[in-house]
């Protein structure tokens, strides 16, 4: 075990994976940077400071700087998998999922159905997402709901040290394509990692607190946020059960069904607009398939349906928090 | 001539066919045996087999909507390509794909594409791929005017010289974009001029020609196998029939694809010159039609009683495990 933050998690990993398989490639914007300037090769290493020292151990057709051409870097993974490599691609902002879309969903989420099984598409596109760094409308969305929409995808989000590790681990070995989400707010997060081979199973959510009164059903930034209002609630005895899905999709329906057969109350924080989302998602499962347990309407606590602002104060309105979801946990406990 | 007899019999039974599989097709959608959208690629033979003759089943394409001909051209099973479009279980893709999704990725064949402007970047990764394995091998984008307006496209292309990818854009201008003319669609002089402005060497020729196709791809070919870079090339071709089957072709002058079929017939042309110039003899030519003729009425005939899949194949190959 050693003490890391989710970011040199991740930069671990992929270091790791890179010297584990030959056949891996990474590709994405300023992920060496400073090709063409005056401070040269591996001036950046990455905007999240991720991938440096990469380009100088494994050289220019495995590390690939590439022109700001998102299409064409979510493509060429896929080329390139479609070709018996395995490949990282990354995206600096999850935002810039609307600028290649149609290569995620209509190319790498498709490729094996729509060719009878007879090919597989192994592209982990690692996507940084989330909003709190004030970077607006176009730089901080929370677009995993979408993608979680697309048969074909898996959708990734870690929200430790240890997962980070494990799920970006099956994430590249995995023969699937992997939209995998790292929330920004969470690069500094730090936490103990195993060392040596670790894997995490998709589709497996982590138990973060156990209790009998309510289930909060959460992803992403927001773990720690739920995690926050259930130790709150503790404190007058009230005891939430806290899932992180740590994949939704796949989703571990079973771990929240068995959650709130056991409370009687559901509680989804979700940090992406309401409409069509995982919050609405998770309902709608639970509605239909543990409708008989439900004490209390199911609460959901979303963003608003509005872009995400940029000023601090609007910022905070937009995100849910500590409070909303204390607040939505109360509401569902008062329901008679 | 740098091609020898065997190589251009082989190329002459790849274009014959092409034109035939498409032939019959026409017929067979007419029927309405086959359902949903069909592109034929009769009129552009001798692109795909200039091109892909001297491709390996190492080197990748990736292809169109219009795709049946990249398909034969790389390699594909002819039969399983029929029982494909027929929507078959054994279908090259299980009857998932269709016409606009065949694929063998065994044979370096990455799919034909749905969406116009898709491929580039796929053959671009194919040749980084290529590029990590160092034998010399090279990826082509097939792509027509269509797609060479797509902003896809132009990513790829500047990708590939910044990164000296071994790829070559291989532009098939049969002058239609769907229902629309290149003259109106395509903003610059010509997409070869417009692809060297990228950075590449491009080229222009005679896509109805196959002697001059081949020629050329010879060269281009082997500039990319020794890591020169990527290549543009645009083909002149024509387009036999419209844009889907059942496209009424409103935007047709009057008599003229009875006036391409009597000019610009690539398959004529090839017979006209191997006749010629003794290249091969008429005898040899008629032989491989017929054989070529048997081969698409087997393929039609078994992929018309060949089994449909089940409604549980729904389901199937949407994940490796989930």
């Amino acid at each position: 075990m050693a003490q890391m933050t989710i970011r040199e998690a991740l930069s671990r990993t992929i270091r790791a994976e890179m010297e584990r398989d030959p056949n891996l490639l990474i590709l994405g914007e300023d992920i060496v940077g400073g090709n063409g300037t005056a401070g040269g090769p591996e001036a950046i290493g990455g905007i999240w400071g991720m991938t440096g020292g990469l380009y100088a151990s494994f050289g220019p057709k495995r590390v690939i700087d590439t022109p700001i051409s998102e299409s064409c870097i979510v493509g060429a993974a896929a080329g390139a998998a479609l070709a018996g490599k395995r490949a990282i691609a990354e995206l600096m902002f999850a935002d810039f999922v609307g600028v290649c879309l149609d290569q995620i969903y209509n190319q790498i989420a498709k490729f094996r159905y729509m060719f009878g099984g007879r090919t597989t598409c192994p592209v982990t596109v690692r996507i940084a997402y989330g909003a709190g760094l004030n970077c607006a409308a176009q730089h901080s969305q929370a677009v995993y709901s979408m993608l979680t929409s697309i048969p074909g995808l898996k959708v990734v989000m870690p929200t430790t040290p240890a997962d980070a590790k494990g799920l970006l681990t099956t994430a590249i070995r995995g023969d699937d394509p992997v939209m995998f989400f790292e929330h920004k707010m969470l690069y500094g997060e730090t936490g103990e990692v195993p060392d040596g081979e670790y894997l995490v199973p998709f589709g497996h959510a982590r138990v973060v607190r156990e209790g009998r009164d309510a289930t909060i059903v959460t992803c992403g930034a927001l773990v720690g946020a739920a995690a926050t209002a259930a130790d709150k609630l503790a404190a007058e005895g009230i005891a939430c059960d806290v899932l992180d899905l740590r994949t939704t999709s796949p989703l571990d329906e079973e771990s929240i069904l068995d959650s709130v057969e056991g409370t009687g109350r559901l509680i989804v924080a979700d940090e992406s607009p309401p409409r069509c989302s995982l919050a609405a998602d998770i309902a709608a499962l639970v509605s239909s398939k543990a409708f008989a347990a439900l004490k209390a309407p199911v609460e959901l606590v979303t963003a608003p349906h509005a872009p995400v602002p940029f000023a601090r104060e609007l910022e905070r309105a937009y995100l849910p928090s500590p409070a909303t979801i204390e607040a939505a946990v109360r509401k569902a406990l008062a329901y008679r | 001539m740098r091609i020898n007899r065997d190589q251009l019999i082989n190329a002459y039974r790849r274009m014959k066919t092409i034109r035939e599989f498409e032939e019959r097709l026409h017929q067979e959608i007419a029927t309405g045996e086959i359902a949903g959208f069909t592109h034929l690629y009769a009129g552009q033979e001798a692109v795909a087999v200039g091109v892909c003759a001297h491709l390996g089943p190492t080197d990748y394409i990736v292809s169109t909507h219009r795709g049946h001909g990249h398909c034969i051209a790389k390699g594909c099973d002819v039969k399983a390509m029929m029982k494909e479009i027929f929507g078959r279980r054994d279908g090259l893709c299980k009857g998932k794909g269709g016409s606009m999704h065949i694929a063998d990725v065994s044979v370096g064949m990455l799919g034909a594409n749905g969406i116009v402007g898709g491929g580039a970047p796929l053959a671009l990764g194919a040749a980084l791929a290529a590029r990590m394995d160092g034998a010399g091998k090279v990826a082509v984008a097939f792509s027509g005017d269509g797609a060479a307006n797509q902003g896809t496209t132009f990513e790829a292309m500047n990708m590939a010289v910044v990164l000296k990818a071994p790829v070559i854009f291989a532009f098939e201008n049969n002058h239609y974009s769907e229902h629309t003319g290149v003259s109106y669609a395509v903003g610059a002089k010509d997409m070869a001029s417009r692809a060297a402005g990228f950075g590449m060497a491009a080229h222009k020729v005679d896509g109805c020609d196959f002697f001059a196709t081949y020629n050329l791809m010879t060269e281009v070919i082997a500039y990319c196998r020794a890591g020169k870079g990527p290549v543009a090339v645009e083909f002149d071709t024509e387009r036999f029939y419209g844009h889907f089957e059942g496209d009424p072709q409103r935007y047709r002058a009057s008599g003229e694809v009875d006036r391409l079929r009597a000019t610009r017939d690539c398959l004529k042309a090839f017979r006209a010159k191997a006749i010629d110039e003794d290249l091969l003899d008429s005898n040899t030519l008629a032989t491989i039609d017929t054989e070529v003729v048997a081969l698409i009425n087997a393929a039609v005939e078994e992929a018309r009683t060949a089994p449909v899949p089940s409604a549980a194949d729904v389901l199937e190959d949407v994940y490796v495990s989930y």
